[in-house]
């Protein structure tokens, strides 16, 4: 179970970690603590899988890299075996379950724009199934960190 | 910006720090040390990625359901083109809503165009937290729906390869 304390940690600390030659001393002295106690909560944090990361957050787009999120109507007899068909492209990098007609929902990503269609072109012969495409136009943010 | 105004070193930097900053009282030196790079150089860089967006935040990246959000919601709207940016914003700004983005339509099947992830401890929670979706967009909303998560088909991290 999560502490408080551990709750204003990951609140305080989900964006504008400083670059800094001692970032968590930083961080730390706003907090309350030691650079020390919260190097060890947050890696007691990764641990337990509260955190799936702690570090820079890139932009998939301007690192050149294409992702969409593709959509598939999949009869409910046949779910599982299109799940594991969908699951077998290395591109796949989620996929989820979901209550709707449209009941499975991935995301794709790959190293050249064109390598999209490619793939959705290759899940809708193996599957015999449509697949909606629906890349990103534009996401809307809070105030960009800045760092320090 | 483009990937082209990246350097050789900046893609170094990103490939070892994707999947996380070393947890200890120096982490970009750390890393500098594991490139055989100076230290300023590795922040310098960092600090260059920050300020031309490659880099959108520096910080924790908390698992929803981990945190005792164990319930989400992709709710998509059917909202006014020339509006969806103000809009998407407005949304944005709920503290709920991890993820809002436009995505195009396809009719006619799919008129949604503007995409908000909502998480919550219960999927009535998840409701709530759509219905104060649906009250910042007032009639500008021609339609939604809301896709609850029956569970995870895959999970893996995205794969920046060169």
């Amino acid at each position: 179970m999560l502490s408080q304390s551990d709750r204003r940690i990951i609140h305080g600390l989900q964006a504008g970690f400083p670059i800094a030659e001692r970032p968590f001393a930083e961080v730390a002295a706003g907090l309350g603590m030691s650079e020390d106690e919260l190097i060890a909560c947050l890696t007691r944090l990764r641990e337990d899988g509260v955190l799936s990361r702690f570090g820079p957050v890139y932009d998939a787009a301007v690192l050149g890299i294409a992702v969409t999120l593709c959509g598939m109507a999949v009869p409910k007899d046949r779910f599982d075996a299109v799940a594991a068909v969908v699951n077998t492209f290395s591109e796949v990098a989620h996929n989820s379950r979901r209550e709707h007609a449209f009941n499975m929902w991935f995301v794709l990503a790959t190293g050249r724009p064109e390598d999209i269609a490619a793939v959705i072109c290759q899940i809708k012969a193996k599957t015999g199934l449509d697949v909606l495409n629906l890349p990103k136009l534009e996401e809307y943010q809070l105030e960009p960190n800045r760092g320090a | 910006m483009t990937a082209m105004a990246l350097q050789p070193t900046d893609r170094a930097i990103v490939r070892t720090t994707h999947a996380g900053l070393p947890l200890c009282r120096e982490p970009y030196r750390a890393v500098a040390e594991q490139l055989r790079l100076q230290p300023e150089e590795v922040m310098r860089r960092l600090r260059w990625m920050l300020e031309a967006g490659v880099i959108r935040r520096i910080g924790a990246v908390p698992d929803h359901c981990a945190l005792g959000y164990r319930a989400d919601g992709m709710s998509v709207w059917d909202v006014d083109d020339a509006r969806v940016s103000e809009l998407g914003r407005m949304v944005k700004a709920l503290p709920s809503v991890s993820h809002c983005c436009r995505r195009p339509r396809q009719l006619p099947g799919w008129p949604y165009n503007l995409f908000a992830m909502v998480h919550g401890r219960s999927r009535e929670a998840v409701m709530d937290e759509v219905a104060k979706i649906a009250a910042v967009l007032g009639p500008a909303s021609h339609g939604h729906d809301v896709l609850h998560s029956m569970g995870t088909l895959k999970k893996a991290s995205l794969q920046l390869g060169e």
